[in-house]
């Protein structure tokens, strides 16, 4: 459905257009160019609703974890439809609001800040696969992409620490950036582990690799790095029991005390952007993407083929979301020192001992994942 | 202790305490909700609830104070301004009574104090001032809210005589 709306645009919009308006020369290259704008629209778009509403989840599921019920007021047209406008009317709110920049900021680091850790999160979703063909950029060292684009994040929250010049702001990006660093190398590993099994850094081979049935996807043969992927991508994206960074109750906001209005949302959307990036790749290196859980079972596999197969990405992104907010809603915050503890002598060791491990599954070709 | 050593590492290990702690939460995730959905719904009131306040009078209409200042010099808020001077019948009346209610705490002192029962809080607590004016109970003011509350005032203190 999504091919032949796409074929639709390009071939009854786009090409009309540039026969319109571009040089004869030029025209071939334009509609490239316009195909691709398109593309990236298709991706973008759908990520930034999907960060509107996982707000909303967000205040939803902590509601319903406290015993309460969350948001359910603001709607649309009179009718309250569970507050479903209540992520519109924060966004209104934030943009309508004035943005404050310190009299003692550096002013033109403290306005690129929220741009520098919104855009990583934003550009790694060009290598994201969501079907076999369904990728904007189909590149060859794609893991190694998203992995420099995650660690990038954290230029954001140093220079918003830096440029506020408040010692609070500068305190949260400190923590912020020792944290990253430390869950960097462990994340890299759990990264590393991944490409041994696959053999590739594409990022739709290494799904293709894992085909076969639920027991094929490598969260079986690389269960600790999984889970130490999954933790670790807690940890950088600064959430709970992660947010040391923020930390409200130590240290007021963090690298972002200073910011107002839509400086701030812009940090916020970065936030939750790369959890569901997070989210999205966890699904994808661990849990087969877009492939069937069912794949392999007689029956089953026939009653569910109807299902596309961005469906079974979609849903196990969205699985791995709701992880993020059970989470916040269970843990409270790792005291600092425990946080490197954590990651330097746990999870660094760990993922070493499991890569040699899975080095040594790979030669000696252990099925069923490996032969 | 050995034995505990090991075990308490293979649970760490294993992150077995989170887990726990995941399914609790997971567990609420699906209980029933206790939110009050306030202007619709409300919450029981207790008859000792200590609302806005109001003056009260006796069946024949005449007011209740006699201006013994007790409430006044209670009032840990200084919250209250009491005048007062020998009416023409020579009962000793108020001239004026002002409860600032920006000052008031709502610790139900000057109701304790009262001893003819005329000062009282009510039930009422959705209120608002657009001005500080709005927010100074005057005698008149005092006056017109026990007259319109007089009933339920009245239920209140007699269920809670009991204990009295």
């Amino acid at each position: 459905m999504l091919e032949i709306l796409y074929q639709f645009i390009s071939e009854q919009v786009l090409s009309p257009i540039t026969a319109l308006i571009v040089p004869l020369d030029y025209q071939a290259q334009a509609l490239i160019v316009l195909q691709t704008i398109i593309k990236i629209l298709s991706v973008l778009v759908p990520v930034l609703v999907t960060v509107a509403y996982f707000t909303y989840a967000e205040r939803k599921v902590i509601g319903f974890i406290q015993g309460r019920i969350g948001p359910n007021r603001v709607g649309f047209f009179g009718f309250s439809l569970w507050g479903l406008g209540q992520p519109i009317a924060d966004a209104v709110k934030l943009i309508v609001k004035e943005i404050i920049i310190p009299t003692g900021s550096n002013r033109f680091l403290f306005v690129s800040a929220p741009v520098l850790s919104l855009a990583p999160s934003v550009a790694a979703w060009a290598v994201i696969p969501f079907d076999d063909t369904k990728v904007i950029a189909n590149i060859n060292a794609g893991l190694l992409y998203v992995l420099a684009l995650t660690s990038l994040a954290v230029y954001g929250v140093i220079i918003a620490g830096w440029a506020s010049n408040s010692k609070y702001a500068f305190l949260g990006a400190m923590r912020s950036a020792a944290q990253i660093i430390s869950y960097e190398i462990a994340m890299g590993f759990a990264l590393v582990g991944v490409l041994v099994a696959a053999g590739s850094l594409n990022l739709g081979e290494i799904v293709n690799a894992q085909s076969g049935s639920i027991i094929h996807w490598y969260w079986l043969p690389l269960f600790p790095l999984f889970v130490i992927y999954f933790i670790s991508g807690v940890a950088e994206t600064n959430r709970a029991p992660f947010d040391v960074a923020e930390g409200e109750s130590e240290i007021v906001a963090g690298f972002h005390v200073e910011y107002g209005g839509m400086a701030f949302s812009v940090f916020f959307m970065a936030e939750y952007a790369n959890m569901i990036l997070i989210a999205v790749l966890s699904a994808l290196l661990f849990c087969g993407g877009w492939l069937s859980p069912v794949q392999g079972i007689p029956v089953l596999e026939d009653l569910l083929a109807w299902v596309p197969p961005i469906l079974w990405l979609l849903a196990k992104t969205s699985f791995f979301m709701f992880l993020f907010l059970w989470f916040r809603a269970t843990f409270p915050r790792y005291r600092y020192d425990q946080i490197m503890r954590l990651g330097w002598k746990v999870f660094i060791p760990l993922t070493i001992v499991w890569l040699v491990v899975v080095s040594a599954m790979v030669v000696a070709d252990v099925p069923p994942w490996f032969n | 202790m050995m034995i505990n050593n090991v075990k308490n590492y293979i649970q760490s290990l294993f992150l077995w305490e989170l887990l726990k702690g995941l399914h609790l939460t997971g567990r609420y995730l699906f209980k029933r909700k206790v939110t009050v959905q306030y202007p619709e719904e409300k919450t029981p009131q207790s008859h000792r609830f200590r609302g806005l306040h109001a003056l009260r009078r006796y069946p024949n209409g005449e007011e209740r104070c006699i201006a013994c200042k007790l409430c006044e010099a209670v009032c840990p808020a200084v919250a209250i301004t009491i005048e007062s001077e020998p009416r023409d019948d020579g009962s000793r009346r108020t001239t004026k009574y002002d409860i600032d209610l920006t000052k008031c705490i709502f610790c139900g002192f000057c109701e304790e104090s009262c001893p003819v029962d005329s000062i009282v809080e009510t039930r009422i607590f959705e209120y608002h001032g657009e001005n500080r004016e709005d927010l100074l109970m005057t005698k008149e003011k005092l006056l017109k809210v026990g007259d319109e509350e007089e009933d339920q005032i009245a239920k209140d203190r007699s269920r809670d005589a009991l204990y009295r």
